[in-house]
């Protein structure tokens, strides 16, 4: 058919370039990646990009970053309380900041603040703890007070005159959000072009070892040999590592977040709340992001239950009574790996080659280019990056918890 | 919602319970001699399956009582409720 009979519009341009290829499994690597959400995703860029390690696969069972990476509410602040905390959580803001011009591609950082709310004299006495503990690392954190909340975000709800009123909060100006599918299609195309196979419709259902050392990966696309194994799975972080008979103390639950119908800006910063078990900002689109806490039972079924949603709502409409009009467009949920202490465990395994990265629990997404850099620094290496060095599996045994419940309460 | 078949009350809406984590953790019989690995294993180290989990529950707005259940973490559909004492009965997920 000539052009001149096609109809109107369907002068289509040709479809535009692939941000990555979709290859066939090659049989070994120096590394393999099990999990390409945006931790594998990340650790494979840095792999590549810092320490010249190219030969790399990511093995994703699904689709590229439709785990956790597509279902969460995309925060990103560095407040925690510990030292060791600190150092990852705020390594990765660091950079969060520079990432746009590092990957080349637009991810829609905006750091438009967060206020963690206080709702009791202990929430306050823990929130200015946390403060004090933030700046002594160099972290921007503010205490501020039911005007002040009011002045960051005029829709909250600041009057006395409720179940849990807000008696302050603290504010970290530097956290913000991302496009969560931009972040990881940004590390992808990146790791991609330096050279990176990322394989989708891949499970990993086996792992090989030999003498202690890990050697190959069995997949439900044959088995691909493989010098060191990274394991950036989340949520079925314990259904792999069993594979080599290693436990590890981890729950995976469902975390159930949901968004309304798009609205004019309303909501300038993100607001989070531990004791009414929210979280909420407002995406660039215009929908309205909250985040729940998880659903108190293990499931590996990414959905949750309805009553979860239910508290969730009133909580919010507590909040930002403003809110009452707006319409659910649509809930989900993700699988969590929630460790003990609320911190993660990133490092070396008793098997020679095969690295853990778990642990993130409802609090992952934040960590992915901190994560990522330190990560395939202890991969390269076969020593953690002084950042990770405090997450190891032995300090369950050991007993030198992060215990960061206060920090990452909202949802644990 | 989801029901729970409760083995005293019967089926009730999953807002009445209180999950309680895995099923038959015993109390170490001789606490004083375990190791510190034996001690992690004990208060951190859990199964967490994908499939079929014995796991406790209590009927907390109910009859208040606790019982196991067997659940299939990938459904959430309980295969067997018991009782606290009972062995864990054979299932098929």
């Amino acid at each position: 058919m000539t052009s001149s009979a096609q109809p109107p519009g369907a002068h289509l341009p040709e479809h535009p370039d692939f941000l990555w290829d979709d290859p066939e499994p090659k049989s070994s690597y120096d590394v393999v990646v099990v999990g390409g959400g945006g931790h594998g995703l990340a650790t494979a860029y840095y792999l590549a990009k810092v320490h010249d390690i190219t030969n790399v696969a990511v093995l994703e069972k699904g689709w590229l970053a439709g785990g956790n990476m597509a279902r969460n509410t995309t925060i990103i602040r560095s407040n925690y309380l510990w030292d060791e905390s600190s150092g990852i959580y705020e390594h990765s803001l660091k950079l969060w900041e520079g990432l746009e011009e590092d990957l080349g591609y637009p991810i829609l950082f905006d750091q438009r603040g967060v206020l963690n709310l206080a709702h009791s004299l202990q929430d306050v006495r823990d929130s200015v703890r946390r403060v004090n503990a933030n700046r002594l690392n160099g972290i921007d954190a503010e205490w501020v007070d039911p005007d002040g909340v009011k002045e960051i975000c005029p829709i909250v709800n600041t009057s006395p005159d409720v179940r849990y009123p807000v008696l302050g909060a603290t504010y970290q100006p530097r956290a913000g959000i991302a496009k969560h599918d931009y972040v990881a299609w940004g590390y992808a195309r990146a790791a991609h072009a330096m050279g990176v196979d990322l394989i989708q419709s891949c499970e990993v259902t086996g792992l090989e070892t030999s003498q202690g050392r890990i050697t190959a990966v069995e997949t439900s696309r044959g088995r691909i040999a493989a010098g060191k194994v990274a394991l950036c799975a989340a949520g079925h972080s314990s259904v792999l590592a069993k594979m080599v008979g290693l436990s590890l103390p981890l729950a995976s639950h469902p975390l159930q977040a949901l968004v309304s119908e798009l609205l004019e800006p309303v909501h300038p910063t993100v607001v989070m709340s531990n004791a009414v078990h929210v979280y909420v900002s407002q995406a660039h689109k215009g929908e309205l992001v909250m985040g729940a806490g998880i659903d108190s039972y293990n499931g590996y079924g990414q959905r949750g239950s309805f009553h979860i949603i239910e508290q969730q709502m009133s909580a919010a409409l507590e909040l930002f009574p403003v809110f009452a009009r707006a319409h659910l467009l649509r809930t989900w949920a993700g699988i969590v790996d929630v460790s003990p202490d609320a911190s993660p465990i990133v490092g070396l395994t008793p098997v020679g080659g095969l690295y853990l990265n778990c642990g993130w629990g409802t609090g992952g997404f934040k960590a992915t280019p901190g994560v990522g850099d330190c990560f395939a620094h202890t991969i390269a290496h076969d020593k953690p990056h002084p950042f990770n060095e405090p997450f190891t599996l032995e300090r369950f045994t050991t007993g030198a918890l992060v215990d960061e419940h206060g920090a990452a309460a909202v949802a644990h | 919602m989801q029901l729970i078949p409760c083995p005293w009350c019967g089926p009730r809406e999953e807002a009445e319970f209180h999950y309680g984590g895995q099923a038959h953790v015993a109390y170490p019989g001789d606490p004083s001699a375990l190791t510190d690995e034996e001690w992690a294993r004990y208060v951190f180290f859990r199964e967490n399956p994908s499939g079929p989990f014995a796991e406790r529950w209590s009927h907390n707005a109910g009859c208040r009582r606790w019982f196991n259940a067997v659940r299939d973490t990938r459904t959430h559909d309980l295969l067997a409720v018991y009782r606290v004492g009972e062995p864990m009965p054979e299932v098929t997920a």
